[in-house]
C-alpha cells in the first residue's frame, strides 16, 4: 500500500535544485558586461605604476592645457631626451591626466568597496539584532530613521570641517547614511526568517541564540546584501566624486576622478579633456557596478526583482 | 444520469511538461466528460494532474506548459482549436472557474459587487444599472446576506467563506455551462466546506450547470460526486459513478486512497489511567496585543483558561477549526510564546514564566512536529546537522550524535546513509519523518504534532500517523495532537479536547466525544465532517467479478 516504496533505500524525489548560481551568471550578459569593468578598472588601479603613467602629481608650468595626444620631449640627468605623449592632454597646472585618471581608480574603488564592505557589516549586526531582539528594536529603528534623515553632503562638510579631510572622512560620510539603509534590509528579513518553523525547530532544540542567528538566520540574507553591496558601491563611488567635486572630500592634490573635474570646471569649455576622460570613467565603473548589481538580484532574489 | 450530450468532453488529452520536469506529461491521453446538471469529481494526490488538466480546458496552461494531442469539446465546439481571443469570449460566460485561494482570486482593491459586474459588462451589454440588479440577485443566491450593503465591501472585510461565495457569484452570474471548482474548499474549515458544497450543489441542479470538482479529499467526494474521475501521475485509473467507485473500486490504486481515509469512527483504545501525567496545563490564558505607539490598541484573546492535561503514553487530540486558539495552545505549551496567565506543568515544574535561561533545561523535554513539511527544516543544512543540533547543543559528543541519528533514520523508516542529504532531496512524508527523528533526538516527554500530517496526501498522512503511534508506544511519549481534521484525530487519539473561540468546549476519550457530542459546537463540527454517512477506512467490498 506504499506510495514510497523507496523509504528505507533510497530518497525517491529528484533534486529540483536551482540551477547552479554561477553557471547561471556567467550566461547573463549584463553581469558578465559588469563584471569585466570592474576587472579591468582594478587592473587600472593596482597596476597604474606600470601603465605608461608619470608622477601623477608632478606639476609643469610650461606644459599647461595640452589636448589629448600632445607630444612633449624630455630631457632626463644624463643628457639624453625621450618623448612622452599625453595620451589625455594635460591639466591647468600641467599635469598628466592620462596618469592622474588612472591613480584615480584607485580611490574610487576603494572608498566605493570600503563604504559597501562597512556599511553591510555595520548595518548586519544592527539588523540582525534589532529584528531578532524585539524589545531593541522599537529604538534601533527610530534611531536609524534619525540616521537616514541627515544628508550625506551635510555630514561630509560636518566631518571634514571636524577632522581633517581626507579618504577616511569621505568613507565616514558616506556609510552612515548607508548604514539604516542595510539594516531595514536585514531587520525585514530577520522578521519574516525568524517565523520559520525550521527557525522555531532550533529554538526547541535549545540552540542558544546567537548561534541560532549565525547558522539559521544569516545565510538568508547573503544573497540581499550581495545586491544592497553592489548599489551601496555604486552610489559611494558617485557620492566621493561629488564630494570631491565640491571640494568638500579628499584634498585636492590627490588624483581623484573627482578632483580632477574640479580641476577641469573652470575651462571646460575650451579644454574638455579635463572633464571627458575621469567622467567617462565613473560613468562606466558606475554602470558596471549596477549592472552586476541588478544581474545578482535578478538571479539571487527573484522576488526583489519583480517588485522593482 | 440522462442521456443527454455532455457540456464537456474531454478526448485523449496529453498536456507536455517542460524539460527537465519530473515526467514528461502532466496529464496523458485522458478522456471523460461531464453532463449537463452532472458534478464530476476528479480526484487524486498532488501532483496528479487534476488542476493541469483544469487549467488546460480554461486555456490558462503557462507557456512553457502546452496541450499537446486531444480534443476538449465544450457544447461540442473543439476549444483547442480557438484562438485566444475566442476562448476569452468564452470564459465566465461558457465556461467560469473557482479557485482555492479566495483571498488571492479577488482583486483586494476592488469592490467585490464591481468584480461580479466586471464579468457582466465584459460579456455583455447591460447597462450599469442592469447589472447591478443582476449583480444583487446573484449575492441573494449564494446566500450572503445583505446584498445591498455587501456588494460595496472589499475582499479582506470578508471571511474567507463569504470570499468564496462572491468567487462563486462571479463564476455563475452568467449562468454557464460548465464550472470548474479546483479544490474549493480546501482552505475553508469544516463547517463553512459543508456550507459551500450545499450552495453548489443547490445551485448547479437548479441551473442544471455540469460541474467539473477537483480535490484530494475522499470525503468530499462521497459528500457531493455523482461520478467520480480517479487520476494517478497524469492518467486516469478509474471513472464511474460515485456510488460504484466508492463502495466497490475496480483499480488497486483508488482502492489504496479510499483505504488510507481515516474511518470516522475511532478504534476501540484502552483508555490510559494508570500512567502519571507529565504535561498540565492550569487556567492557561494567551492575549495578544495588538496595535502599537500610536494606533490605537485592543485585546485579542486567542486562549481563554484552558486546562488540558496529557499522561505519559497518551495521546490528546485538541481539535477545532481556524482561529480556535489550538495552535497558540501548542505555542504556549512549547514555550515558543509565553502565556498570558496560568500554570503549564511538566511534571511538577511550572514552566510558563520562566525566562529562556531557566527554560533551557525544560527544552529538551517539550518537541514539536510542525505542519509545513518544506519550512520546518533549514534548507541549507543537511539532515543529519538538523537531527543532531539538538543533542550537540546539550553536550552530546557530534560521533556520538551522528551515530544516534542513523539509529533514529532506520527507526522512521529512512536510510540512515541519507542524513548527508539535504531537505530538497526528500518528499513531503519523509520529511516529516526527519522531523520526527529530530524531534525524538531531544529523547522529549511530550510530543507536540501541529497538524504534523495535515499537509500531507492521504496515502502518505497514513503512514505517518502509523510513525507518530509508533513512537509514542516505543518512547512512552506524552502526545500532543493537534488538528483540524476530526477523521485523523479519530484514529489516534485517546482523548479528545475540541477548542471553539479559545475555549475547550468538550473533553473526553475519543470513543464518548464521537460516539456522543455534547456541546452544540462539536456535534455541529461533526455534523459537517464531509463523507460523514460514508464508511472510509475499511475493507470495501470487492468488484463484481463481471
Amino acid at each position: 500500500m506504499s506510495t514510497e516504496p523507496a523509504l528505507l533505500t533510497d530518497a525517491a524525489v529528484p533534486a529540483p535544485r536551482p540551477t547552479n548560481l554561477f553557471a547561471g551568471l556567467a550566461r547573463d550578459w549584463a553581469v558578465l558586461f559588469g563584471a569585466a569593468v570592474i576587472l579591468v578598472m582594478i587592473v587600472i588601479g593596482v597596476g597604474a605604476p606600470f601603465l605608461g603613467t608619470v608622477d601623477p602629481t608632478e606639476i609643469n608650468p610650461t606644459f599647461r592645457n595640452r589636448v589629448p595626444g600632445t607630444e612633449q620631449t624630455i630631457r632626463r640627468a644624463d643628457g639624453t631626451t625621450a618623448t612622452y605623449r599625453h595620451w589625455m592632454g594635460t591639466d591647468s597646472l600641467g599635469r598628466d591626466v592620462y596618469s592622474r585618471v588612472l591613480y584615480g581608480a584607485r580611490i574610487s574603488l576603494v572608498v566605493g568597496a570600503a563604504a559597501a564592505a562597512i556599511s553591510i557589516a555595520i548595518g548586519l549586526v544592527i539588523g540582525l539584532v534589532a529584528g531578532y531582539l524585539r524589545w531593541l528594536d522599537g529604538i534601533v529603528m527610530r534611531f536609524m530613521d534619525g540616521l537616514m534623515a541627515i544628508p550625506a553632503i551635510l555630514l561630509a562638510l560636518a566631518v571634514v570641517s571636524l577632522f581633517r579631510a581626507g579618504i577616511v572622512s569621505v568613507i565616514i560620510a558616506i556609510v552612515v547614511p548607508e548604514i539604516p539603509r542595510v539594516v531595514r534590509l536585514v531587520r525585514a528579513i530577520v522578521l519574516s526568517v525568524r517565523e520559520e518553523p525550521y527557525v522555531e525547530a532550533a529554538i526547541m532544540t535549545g540552540t542558544p541564540t546567537p548561534l541560532l542567528l549565525i547558522r539559521h538566520v544569516l545565510p538568508n540574507t547573503v544573497a540581499p546584501l550581495i545586491v544592497q553591496g553592489t548599489f551601496v558601491c555604486a552610489s559611494a563611488i558617485l557620492l566621493e566624486a561629488i564630494l570631491s567635486f565640491l571640494g568638500v572630500g579628499i584634498p585636492p592634490d590627490t588624483p581623484t576622478w573627482g578632483n580632477i573635474m574640479a580641476e577641469g570646471r573652470g575651462l571646460f569649455r575650451v579644454y574638455p579633456h579635463n572633464i571627458f576622460f575621469p567622467g567617462l570613467c565613473l560613468a562606466l565603473t558606475v554602470l558596471a557596478v549596477n549592472m552586476l548589481g541588478d544581474g545578482l538580484r535578478d538571479r539571487l532574489d527573484p522576488k526583489l526583482a519583480k517588485r522593482m | 444520469m440522462m442521456s443527454t450530450a455532455p457540456v464537456l468532453d474531454v478526448q485523449g488529452l496529453t498536456v507536455r511538461l517542460p524539460a527537465g520536469a519530473d515526467r514528461r506529461h502532466a496529464v496523458e491521453n485522458i478522456s471523460f466528460a461531464v453532463k449537463p446538471g452532472e458534478i464530476v469529481c476528479m480526484v487524486g494526490e498532488s501532483g496528479s494532474g487534476k488542476s493541469v488538466t483544469a487549467h488546460a480546458i480554461m486555456g490558462l496552461l503557462p507557456r512553457e506548459v502546452s496541450a499537446i494531442a486531444g480534443r476538449v469539446l465544450l457544447d461540442g465546439e473543439d476549444l483547442m482549436k480557438k484562438s485566444p481571443a475566442a476562448l476569452r469570449r468564452l470564459r465566465g460566460d461558457r465556461m467560469a472557474m473557482i479557485f482555492q485561494e479566495p483571498m488571492t482570486a479577488l482583486n483586494p482593491v476592488m469592490r467585490v459587487g464591481e468584480q461580479i459586474a466586471e464579468v457582466l459588462a465584459i460579456h455583455s451589454d447591460r447597462d450599469e444599472k442592469a447589472r447591478r440588479g443582476r449583480v444583487l440577485d446573484i449575492i441573494a443566491a449564494v446566500q450572503l446576506p445583505e446584498p445591498a450593503r455587501l456588494i460595496d465591501l472589499y475582499p479582506h472585510q470578508l471571511s474567507g467563506g463569504q470570499r468564496q461565495r462572491i468567487m462563486i457569484a462571479a463564476a455563475l452570474v452568467l449562468d454557464p455551462d460548465l464550472l470548474i471548482a479546483d479544490e474549493p474548499t480546501t482552505a475553508l474549515d469544516v463547517t463553512t466546506q459543508a456550507q459551500i458544497l450545499r450552495l453548489i450543489r443547490a445551485l448547479q441542479q437548479r441551473r442544471n450547470t455540469g460541474v467539473l470538482f477537483i480535490t484530494h479529499d475522499f470525503g468530499v467526494v462521497a459528500e457531493i460526486a455523482d461520478r467520480v474521475v480517479v487520476m494517478q501521475e497524469g492518467r486516469v485509473v478509474e471513472e464511474g459513478a460515485a456510488a460504484s467507485v466508492l463502495r466497490a473500486p475496480r483499480d488497486d490504486y483508488t482502492r489504496m486512497l479510499i483505504r488510507a481515509v481515516p474511518s470516522l469512527t475511532p478504534p476501540a483504545r484502552p483508555p490510559v489511567t494508570a500512567a502519571p501525567v507529565v504535561l498540565a496545563t492550569k487556567a492557561m490564558s494567551k492575549t495578544f496585543t495588538v496595535g502599537g505607539w500610536f494606533a490605537g490598541r485592543h485585546e485579542v484573546a486567542a486562549v481563554k483558561s484552558v486546562d488540558l492535561s496529557v499522561r505519559r503514553g497518551e495521546t490528546l487530540g485538541v481539535v477545532g477549526e481556524s482561529g480556535s486558539g489550538k495552535t497558540t495552545v501548542a505555542r504556549c505549551i512549547a514555550r515558543l510564546i509565553a502565556p498570558s496567565d496560568g500554570a503549564i506543568l511538566i511534571e511538577d515544574t511550572d514552566v510558563a514564566r520562566l525566562g529562556t535561561r531557566a527554560l533551557r533545561p525544560h527544552r529538551k523535554r517539550v518537541q514539536v512536529v510542525f505542519q509545513d513539511p518544506y519550512r520546518s527544516l533549514n534548507p541549507r543544512r543537511t539532515v543529519g546537522e538538523a537531527i543532531v543540533e539538538g543533542p550537540v547543543n546539550f553536550g552530546a559528543p557530534r560521533p556520538a550524535a551522528f551515530a544516534r541519528a542513523q539509529e533514529l533514520m532506520r527507526l522512521v523508516g529512512l536510510a540512515p546513509d541519507a542524513l548527508g542529504r539535504f531537505p530538497h532531496q526528500f518528499s513531503g512524508g519523509q520529511r516529516q519523518r526527519i522531523c520526527i527523528a529530530r524531534a525524538l533526538a531531544m529523547e522529549p516527554e511530550i510530543l507536540i504534532a501541529d497538524e504534523a500530517v495535515s499537509a500531507l496526501d492521504v496515502s502518505v498522512q497514513a503512514q505517518v500517523l502509523a510513525l507518530i503511534d509508533d513512537v509514542r508506544r516505543r518512547f512512552d511519549l506524552a502526545v500532543l495532537f493537534i488538528t483540524h481534521d476530526l477523521r485523523v484525530a479519530a484514529q489516534i487519539c485517546h482523548r479528545i479536547a475540541v477548542m471553539h473561540r479559545g475555549e475547550v468546549v468538550e473533553e473526553g476519550p475519543t470513543v464518548q466525544v464521537f460516539g456522543a457530542p455534547a456541546h452544540p459546537y462539536t456535534r455541529a463540527l461533526f455534523d459537517a465532517a464531509p463523507g460523514k454517512n460514508f464508511s472510509f477506512g475499511v475493507e470495501q467490498q470487492t468488484p463484481p467479478s463481471s
